[in-house]
């Protein structure tokens, strides 16, 4: 606690200073100005006043699995990196890849696992997520992952949400997903943060918070903000309705974004200056048009996503990713070039009009554009049990289209790619030195239904074994409770 | 080879349809009847007016038949999808002709007077192999807390129009080939919620369900006894309009099965037992705790309807689901025909339920009855479909591979002896838009 506070100190005193690390564009006064009113040195704010001082008031305390140096051989390893490896030894060590590498013998001091006649991926990523946030049972106790009482609530963080005794964080896992990014719903303009969690079991959501994973502002297009809110009577009632809030709000946020640099160029130079409140849905979307925090947007129609770039470009944002995006091969030459990622499914399609033109081929064709970006997610607690599966009807249909796809290309879909929208490729999604050692035993190709886990490493250490009930965490509500918990 | 020859045949079908006069061989393939050949593992398959001829390893090639060389690829009967609303929704959120809240019809009301044979959704369906579907009426705000969480993740709200009919109505058979009539058979069976949902129906309580359905039920007898009585107002008041008295009457006879949708294991014996007291034919649909059961399932001789993928605790009447739950009903011998997530959009998704189902645990055979011959069985149509038996109508696919594999595709179908084809509303958008740089917008490729 100390050593918090006095880091939260430190920070304040940082950013009151105009540090870079506020992004802030103020340039030094002159001296002369300076020293004339610096008659009595600033106080700091109070805490919890100044949004630079609290960047990260729910800090991860997610601490790994104990493990121990390991190698897994001769399994058919998907790197990740668009490779196959045949016969490979995947050497895993203080939780971290070491190498993937053909022929290679266990070295001593290894653990050696014989993976023969197996396959092994990284441990598949899910770009989106409820889990936690419409935790099983479905109950309306449970349902807490949107904030309909106003359509902009870019203050609300689905971390505060998330129940990590959801029995659905276990089925995932043996589902061989590790990393899951858990978004508010979509029946806002603006849903809030989500959040990225590590896939273990854990008594607090910070104890699964994936370390330094950058947050994520969910936006949403289309028919759900607009019924919500159309149908209590208030905006928006409309697409058009839908446009105006997002710019009203991006115009809040680059006013409160001139005004705190203002209010800190003026500290800088010793002047005196009052700051200004500090506003909880503001900082978000501030953190947006820093850079900081990556915008995932729920939207389905081709036209409606070049509308959303067109208003990224308008206040100077950058769109991540868009998620469903079922129309996304209507424009995937456009979502390329803007070199953002689209997260979407395979068989899903038709449940309301902005889905009906969904096809089966939407990953794929994304895919084949120069620079494309194609993310297979699931939006599901059942589908996200079976992520490689998915993949796998994707890569069918793209290949009944005419495309050429490897399945080590089509393993990015749920691996490396999600990881890339997610910001934490520098440490997860696929199997290279150095990297997050999340690693998935498989024992049939993954692109075969009859494919199933053998075993779930997070960062090294088993978190699921199929064949050891040492290694198969339950819930506290699957307790005692009938078929206890045996999915 | 293979696939040009395909493409031919399917280009000489689309011009000269209707094509049952015709006869097809299809040659070199491992041949997965469904029926009582079983497996063949390299052989002919003729097809004649619609119906099969001959299945087997030693079946000569007739003379001046079309031949398809299925080069190594897999025959099955065309897939079943039960519990579908194939031809009575198009767009979810538009709603279906599945959903009644008529406090004066429930079980009158009748699918097959609503079935849609150009809905996009039946082609798309087609193409996963599904040549048949059981389309089965919805309880009006019977869906319990399973929807509510679908509902909520896109801000909708749940379905707060509870039905006053503890009879959702009727299902019917169709056949999924092209042409305007594919209404296969009426009447199959009642739809009639229990568990939560049926509690909710009935005011509240699962005891006030049971209580009201056997009141029902009495009355249909009652009725059924003394139709002049009724007619001319000297019977006592009854719970239920004329309409649904008529359509209850097969029930109460025995013959007409109540589809009972039910899911926790308590409840489900208390099916049996309701359907044993009343004397009722019952499938159940849904028994994601069956497998605690499964036993008494056997010994009462009911089928079941299992979507094999549930396995959360999704409500409080289905903490004991399982991915084991249907391999582990058929070993017990249960009769399980498989469906999937939501039988409209999604219904091509069935043939990986039963490939899912195989990996946990179920025999192949098995899960390919599932898909085939059992709800044809079910749903009394066997006489027509469902296997590959000479005499039964032509509903036939051919497959690149094990159908249960998505990386496998239906290269051929034959609905009724007539091959399909391979088109639909959504290849034609893939196909519109995989070249984004034709001179002219995609509207004009068509």
């Amino acid at each position: 606690m100390r050593v918090w506070r006095t880091a939260a100190a430190i920070l304040a005193v940082a950013a009151i200073g105009g540090c870079a690390t506020t992004g802030s564009p103020a340039k030094p006064a002159p001296s002369a100005q300076a020293s004339k009113d610096k008659a009595a040195p600033p106080k700091p704010l109070a805490k919890g006043l100044d949004p630079a001082a609290s960047a990260n008031p729910f800090p991860s305390t997610y601490k790994p699995l104990p493990s121990q140096p390991t190698a897994i051989v001769g399994a058919s390893a998907f790197t990740g990196t668009g490779e196959l490896v045949e016969n490979a030894t995947v050497l895993i060590k203080d939780g971290k890849v070491e190498q993937v590498t053909a022929g290679l013998a266990a070295p001593a001091g290894y653990v050696t696992v014989d993976a023969h006649g197996k396959w092994v991926t990284p441990g598949l990523i899910d770009a989106h997520s409820h889990l936690g946030v419409y935790a099983s049972p479905e109950v309306w106790a449970n349902s807490d992952g949107n904030e309909l009482t106003d359509p902009v609530t870019p203050q609300v963080w689905a971390e505060h949400s998330v129940w990590p005794q959801d029995p659905q964080f276990d089925t995932a896992r043996i589902g061989g997903v590790t990393t899951i990014l858990v978004l508010p719903g979509s029946g806002n303009l603006i849903g809030g943060r989500g959040v990225v969690l590590r896939n273990v079991p854990s008594r607090t959501v910070q104890g699964m918070k994936f370390p330094d994973a950058p947050y994520v502002l969910k936006m949403a297009c289309g028919e759900n903000p607009k019924r919500v809110y159309g149908s209590k009577g208030r905006a928006p009632s409309t697409r058009m309705g839908n446009v105006a809030g997002y710019r009203a709000a991006w115009i809040n946020a680059a006013d409160y974004q001139r005004r705190w640099e203002d209010y800190r160029a003026k500290i800088g130079r010793g002047e005196k200056a009052d700051p200004p409140k500090r506003d909880l849905a503001l900082d978000t979307l501030v953190g947006v048009l820093k850079g900081e925090i990556l915008v995932e947007n729920h939207c389905y129609r081709a036209d409606e996503m070049a509308q959303m770039i067109d208003i990224s470009k308008e206040f100077g944002y950058h769109i991540t990713a868009f998620h469903h995006a079922v129309e996304a091969y209507k424009i995937a030459d456009l979502l390329a070039a803007n070199g953002t990622c689209v997260a979407t499914w395979a068989n899903w399609w038709g449940g309301k009009m902005e889905m009906y033109d969904g096809i089966e081929a939407n990953a794929a064709l994304v895919d084949a554009a120069k620079g494309g970006c194609a993310i297979i997610k699931s939006d599901d607690p059942d589908l996200i049990q079976r992520l490689n599966q998915e993949a796998a009807e994707a890569l069918a249909a793209g290949r009944a289209a005419g495309l050429t796809i490897s399945e080590a290309q089509a393993i990015k879909w749920i691996t490396a790619n999600p990881a890339k929208a997610l910001g934490i490729s520098a440490q997860a999604g696929s199997l290279e030195p150095g990297k997050r050692a999340d690693v998935v035993i498989w024992d049939h190709d993954p692109f075969s239904i009859y494919a199933r886990t053998e075993r779930v490493y997070v960062d090294g250490a088993i978190a699921y074994d199929r064949h050891d009930t040492r290694y198969q965490p339950r819930s506290d509500f699957d307790l005692g409770q009938p078929g206890e918990g045996v999915r | 080879m293979l696939r040009q020859a395909l493409m031919g045949a399917a280009a000489i079908a689309a011009f000269a349809l209707p094509a049952t006069a015709e006869t097809v061989a299809v040659t070199h393939a491992r041949i997965l009847t469904a029926g009582p050949a079983g497996e063949i593992a390299q052989g002919t398959l003729v097809l004649r007016d619609g119906k099969i001829v001959a299945a087997g390893a030693n079946v000569a090639v007739p003379a001046g038949a079309r031949v398809i060389d299925a080069a190594g690829g897999v025959v099955t009967p065309g897939f079943f999808a039960t519990d579908s609303v194939l031809g009575a929704q198009e767009v979810g959120s538009l709603g279906s002709d599945l959903r009644v809240s008529n406090p004066a019809l429930g079980a009158a009301m009748d699918v097959q007077y609503g079935l849609n044979p150009a809905s996009t959704l039946i082609p798309v369906a087609r193409l996963g192999g599904l040549t048949s579907a059981i389309v089965m009426p919805h309880a009006s705000g019977g869906g319990g807390e399973a929807d509510e969480g679908d509902e909520m993740t896109s801000g909708g709200v749940p379905d707060a129009d509870p039905s006053h009919a503890l009879f959702a109505g009727q299902a019917a058979v169709v056949t999924l080939g092209q042409g305007p009539d594919i209404l296969a058979k009426a009447k199959v069976a009642m739809v009639v919620p229990f568990g939560q949902a049926g509690a909710k129906i009935a005011g509240g309580a699962r005891g006030a369900e049971f209580v009201a359905f056997k009141a029902a039920l009495q009355d249909v007898r009652d009725y059924a006894r003394n139709k002049a009585g009724y007619d001319k107002g000297e019977s006592r008041a009854l719970s239920l309009s004329k309409a649904d008295l008529e359509a209850l009457i097969p029930v109460v006879q025995g013959r007409m099965p109540i589809i009972a949708e039910v899911h926790r294991a308590a409840d489900i014996l208390a099916v049996l037992k309701l359907a044993k007291d009343e004397n009722l034919k019952v499938i159940l649909n849904g028994a994601e705790e069956g497998w605690m059961v499964a036993a008494d399932i056997a010994k009462a001789g009911v089928p079941v309807l299992v979507y094999p993928l549930s396995d959360r605790s999704v409500s409080f009447e289905q903490l004991g689901s399982t991915l084991d739950n249907a391999g582990r009903l058929a070993a017990a011998g249960v009769v399980v025909a498989i469906e999937s997530d939501d039988g409209g959009h999604r219904a091509r998704e069935t043939r990986y339920d039963a490939g899912n189902a195989v990996s946990h645990g179920m025999a192949y055979a098995a899960a390919l009855a599932a898909v085939t011959i059992n709800p044809a069985k079910i749903f009394g149509v066997a006489d027509r479909t469902g296997s590959i038996e000479p005499g039964k109508d032509a509903d036939v696919v051919i497959w690149t591979g094990d159908p249960f594999e998505p990386l496998s595709q239906a290269s051929a179908i034959f609905v009724r002896g007539v091959q399909q084809p391979m088109t639909s509303r959504q290849l034609e958008l893939r196909d519109r838009y995989k070249d984004l740089n034709r001179a002219l917008p995609p509207a004009y490729s068509h």
